[in-house]
């Protein structure tokens, strides 16, 4: 059990900011997704506690202890590549076996460490075989196996579900969550994947451009936005516009650019302030036809519905922009391009996040 | 399948047969005129060994395979192990010009021998002497045919190192391998077989050259091919046949191993 921490973490390549300034801790055990779009820094500050890169100031603590000058082999961290990185001329077992192997474990003691951690990843019986004779859902248990079976004090996953098609992809994912949960190590992944951020981890870190736009409970975030960014990235969002009319108690009074009000959560408005509400696609209601214009209540045209299976996304014109609507098709009506409907939802549904 | 097809697939083989009836032909009667007696290549065929054996008492011709075997042996040792190291830094590290540093490997692949021996000799008849040493000889050889080789090595050693992603060694670091554990357990493992294939194309490139050892040799030290060269010259024996025979079941052995030795490599 072991606690990380970054602090103050600055990297640029040339003019280009990959870490701006970050801190960051980490709960001891917890599963923990760094999520951003390419570029945004995410991998550069996982590498850094790897010992891959070398931050051009800030620290990276190790229970405590700067690691900075620490090179890679001496770190004890357990490592999950994108492509696995398996070592292709080695069978499971010795592929398993290597980081014990070069710590001088005695033999017997190997063997049963490796055996025990195929095991834990459900892959007794395939010690002999060479990586290539695996499916990628295997390869991808080995890595996990080898990375695991040193007992590090943090395990860093980069993209680890990348490769996979959709379906090993949520097979691993409740594999991976058992599999952590089970041996109670530190986790922090890389997944540039929101919803698959959201389905492991227990926090997740929103980044972009070398810096940590919003962290949280994936609940909380995606409920909570903090900004356009955050809202834009973590799952759907409409963004509408306007300025604050009034605040009374909690509940703000805005004019939207689109026409009609909203009344929200103050979010710290004062009258005459310009307002950014996001509203989640799935928290919007269709109803047929234009009825009046109002408090959180738009009017618009169908310009797309696409069936999904369990859910319709109707695209709706409303004046110059383009509102996202999901429906769970358990709703009564079916709309098509060119009805005229109604969208509404309630006024905790408007979430004020920054610009 | 069709009749067109089959006509087509009879049509495909004919003609490969032929191509390579082509190819083997002057080799096959070269190496069968070996094993007859007659000196002026008259037939009826008479199988004798006449001709291995007068081989076996010729000092000069022994003396210049000697040469050649010792050179190509050389050659191989420091062109691989020169190239090799060139093309881990061609891939493990990335630095501005690299790739142009990596597309100037080519040209002397494509350069006629003549001209890149031409070159050399010119070359070290001014540099050689202000080191103190004679501008012809092994050593010049022996330069000549590491320069010549240094390309083919880099490029196929670099071929493997291609589909040998850093994260594989970068994996062995965090499992606490220190970089001489990961060179040796993981990386060295890993291009063996490219560095393998690598060895044989240098010492094949040694041992056939001619042009360059022509160009780079004294009067009285020769190579292999510069003697057959010289003997042919002053009107030929089936002896040149039995050394030619040997020179070819020597260099197809070499290129056979070579061939196995790239397959395993791009299987794994």
């Amino acid at each position: 059990m072991s606690q990380v921490e970054i602090i103050g973490a600055q990297k640029h390549y040339g003019p280009v900011a990959a870490l701006e300034n970050v801190s960051l801790k980490f709960v001891d055990g917890e599963f923990f997704g760094l999520l951003g779009p390419g570029g945004s820094g995410k991998t550069t500050l996982l590498r850094s506690i790897a010992g891959f890169i070398e931050l051009d100031s800030g620290q990276v603590l190790l229970d405590g202890e700067d690691i900075g000058p620490i090179p890679v082999h001496k770190r004890d961290i357990g490592m999950v590549f994108q492509n696995y990185a398996l070592f292709p001329h080695m069978t499971v077992f010795d592929n398993v076996a290597f980081g014990l192997s070069v710590r001088k474990m005695p033999a017997g003691e190997i063997k049963r460490r490796v055996d025990e951690i195929l095991g834990l990843v459900r892959l007794a019986g395939l010690q002999e075989r060479k990586p290539k004779q695996l499916s990628g859902g295997q390869q991808q248990r080995v890595a996990l196996a080898r990375a695991l079976v040193t007992n590090p004090k943090v395990l860093l996953l980069d993209e680890p579900l990348g490769a996979l098609d959709k379906h090993l992809r949520e097979e691993m994912q409740v594999e991976l969550r058992r599999i952590q949960r089970e041996v109670g190590i530190t986790t922090i992944f890389v997944t540039h994947d929101q919803e698959e951020a959201m389905t492991l981890s227990d926090r997740i870190a929103i980044m972009n451009q070398g810096k940590i736009e919003q962290l949280g409970a994936p609940l909380e975030v995606y409920e909570h936005p903090a900004n356009r960014f955050a809202a834009g990235f973590l799952g759907v969002a409409n963004f509408l516009e306007g300025r604050v009319a009034a605040v009374s108690g909690h509940e703000a009074r805005i004019d939207l650019g689109l026409g009609g009000q909203a009344i929200a959560p103050t979010g710290g408005y004062k009258p005459g302030d310009t307002a950014l509400l996001a509203v989640r696609p799935e928290k919007i209601t269709v109803a047929a036809g234009h009825g009046e214009q109002g408090v959180n209540r738009l009017t618009g045209t169908v310009v797309s519905a696409i069936f999904s299976g369990s859910s319709t996304t109707y695209r709706v014109q409303v004046g110059d922009q383009v509102i996202a609507v999901f429906q769970q098709n358990s709703a009564p009506h079916r709309f098509q391009p060119d009805d005229k409907v109604t969208l509404h939802w309630s006024p905790e549904h408007n979430v004020p996040v920054a610009p | 399948m069709s009749r067109k097809l089959d006509i087509g697939t009879g049509l495909a083989k004919t003609y490969l047969a032929v191509v390579l009836a082509f190819l083997y032909l002057p080799i096959l009667v070269m190496a069968l005129l070996a094993f007859n007696r007659s000196p002026l290549y008259e037939l009826p065929f008479q199988f004798d060994l006449v001709w291995f054996k007068a081989l076996a008492s010729n000092d000069r011709l022994l003396n210049a395979g000697r040469n050649s075997i010792v050179l190509a042996l050389i050659n191989t040792v420091v062109a691989t192990a020169l190239g090799t190291a060139a093309a881990l830094a061609f891939s493990r590290y990335t630095f501005r010009g690299r790739r142009v540093m990596q597309l100037l490997l080519l040209p002397p692949i494509t350069i006629p021998w003549l001209v890149i021996g031409t070159a050399m000799l010119v070359f070290f008849y001014w540099t050689f002497p202000l080191i103190g040493l004679k501008p012809r000889g092994l050593h010049a050889i022996l330069l000549g045919h590491v320069a010549l080789s240094l390309p083919y090595v880099i490029i196929v050693v670099g071929a493997r190192l291609a589909d040998f992603p850093k994260s594989v060694e970068e994996a062995a670091a965090t499992l606490g391998a220190t970089p001489w554990q990961t060179f040796w357990r993981v990386s060295a493992p890993i291009i063996a077989p490219g560095v393998v294939a690598a060895a044989l194309f240098a010492f094949a490139t040694s041992f056939d050259q001619f042009v360059i050892s022509y160009f780079l040799a004294p009067p009285g030290v020769t190579t292999l091919p510069v003697e057959i060269y010289t003997s042919i010259r002053k009107g030929f024996t089936p002896e040149i046949n039995a050394i030619s025979t040997i020179i070819i079941v020597v260099s197809m052995s070499i290129m056979l191993i070579t061939a196995r030795f790239y397959k395993f490599g791009g299987e794994r």
